[in-house]
């Protein structure tokens, strides 16, 4: 499991705090082993609610081991922005795919199955699966 | 013909137009949005304006590309992408052409239009900005024609209910009031009628 890189998560939000404990709550449930790169991208660079391409690129940079690198946002600008950066094609890495998923749910799925080592196109799946786990 | 300066006139205007009416454009977003319209298109003219200067750019499509890149990473709004990619497509759209005719801008214009529509997901009478974009395109090449089209198209979002963005989470509450991206892209086809006229 250990003998392929693991795909990155960027988790891309308003707020510097959510994406960082988005982040942080999605690692620890990952269990003990090894663990995907997950990079938050929240807020701007001075700090205030927002969104930033120039944050994201550094991220999804960062994320990158080379098996490809999922994005999830929270809502709005931070959405358009990602899609805009895909749109252009050479601002983020070659394999970068932005999910359709709940933030906090599929933060937590793709991080646990990127983390046991499943290929992209899987962990973006699961991701994306997130929206079916209903809770009543 | 219009070469790149033309278009740094175009940008340069815009930006000022911007800076007279942030507050105004602040102010239609704090009856439905998140009350940074106007500062955020203010930061990312004013970034425009500031990169033009240092690197004037050769054609219009290159002038448009870097004017479109610098709204994308310097708004921190929803607006900075769409605005960046409505000039960046038309930018390509219009490759390294040292001039181009009105109806080039046009379509390169139309190019735009219809990738921020595919950005945002919106429709016409969605009360966005392309209510304002797709009319003051059309009044093309008439220049006059499609600053007045512009001004209206965002004068005819107040009644409409906004069905994408911050501004849809308001529902009917959103009715009555001008969507502040609209009131913004009348100021950028104004800028360009103004243009056009001082050019003609």
């Amino acid at each position: 499991m250990t003998d392929r890189a693991l795909v990155g998560i960027v988790l891309v939000s308003h707020s510097d705090e959510v994406a960082r404990s988005v982040a942080r709550l999605a690692a620890a449930l990952a269990g003990g082993g090894e663990l995907a790169p997950v990079m938050a991208a929240g807020g701007t660079p001075d700090g205030d609610l927002g969104t930033s391409s120039e944050l994201i690129a550094d991220a999804a940079r960062r994320a990158d081991r080379g098996a490809g690198v999922v994005v999830l946002a929270d809502l709005g600008s931070a959405v358009v922005t990602v899609r805009a950066m895909l749109a252009e094609g050479d601002e983020l890495p070659p394999d970068t795919r932005l999910v359709d998923a709940p933030f906090v749910e599929g933060a937590v799925a793709a991080v646990v199955t990127a983390s046991a080592g499943a290929d992209l196109a899987a962990v973006a799946a699961a991701a994306g699966e997130a929206y079916t786990f209903r809770k009543l | 013909m219009r070469d790149a300066g033309f278009v740094r006139r175009w940008l340069a205007t815009t930006a000022r137009a911007v800076e007279r009416d942030a507050d105004r454009l602040t102010e239609l977003d704090s009856a439905i949005g998140d009350a940074d319209h106007g500062s955020n298109m203010r930061r990312g003219m004013t970034a425009v304006a500031a990169a033009l200067e240092k690197e004037p750019g050769g054609t219009p499509g290159a002038v448009l590309l870097l004017a479109g890149r610098t709204l994308v990473s310097t708004v921190g709004g929803a607006s900075g992408p769409l605005y960046g990619t409505l000039l960046r497509r038309a930018g390509k759209a219009l490759g390294d052409a040292e001039q181009v005719t009105d109806d080039e801008l046009r379509t390169a214009l139309g190019a735009g239009a219809d990738a921020v529509a595919q950005l945002g997901g919106a429709a016409p009478g969605d009360k966005t900005m392309l209510d304002t974009v797709r009319p003051a395109i059309e009044a093309l090449p008439d220049y006059a024609a499609a600053g007045a089209a512009a001004a209206r198209g965002a004068e005819d979002t107040v009644p409409l209910r906004a069905r994408k963005g911050r501004a849809s989470y308001l529902g009917e509450r959103s009715m009555g009031h001008m969507d502040p991206g609209a009131a913004s892209a009348a100021l950028l086809f104004g800028a360009l009628a103004e243009v056009a006229a001082a050019d003609d």
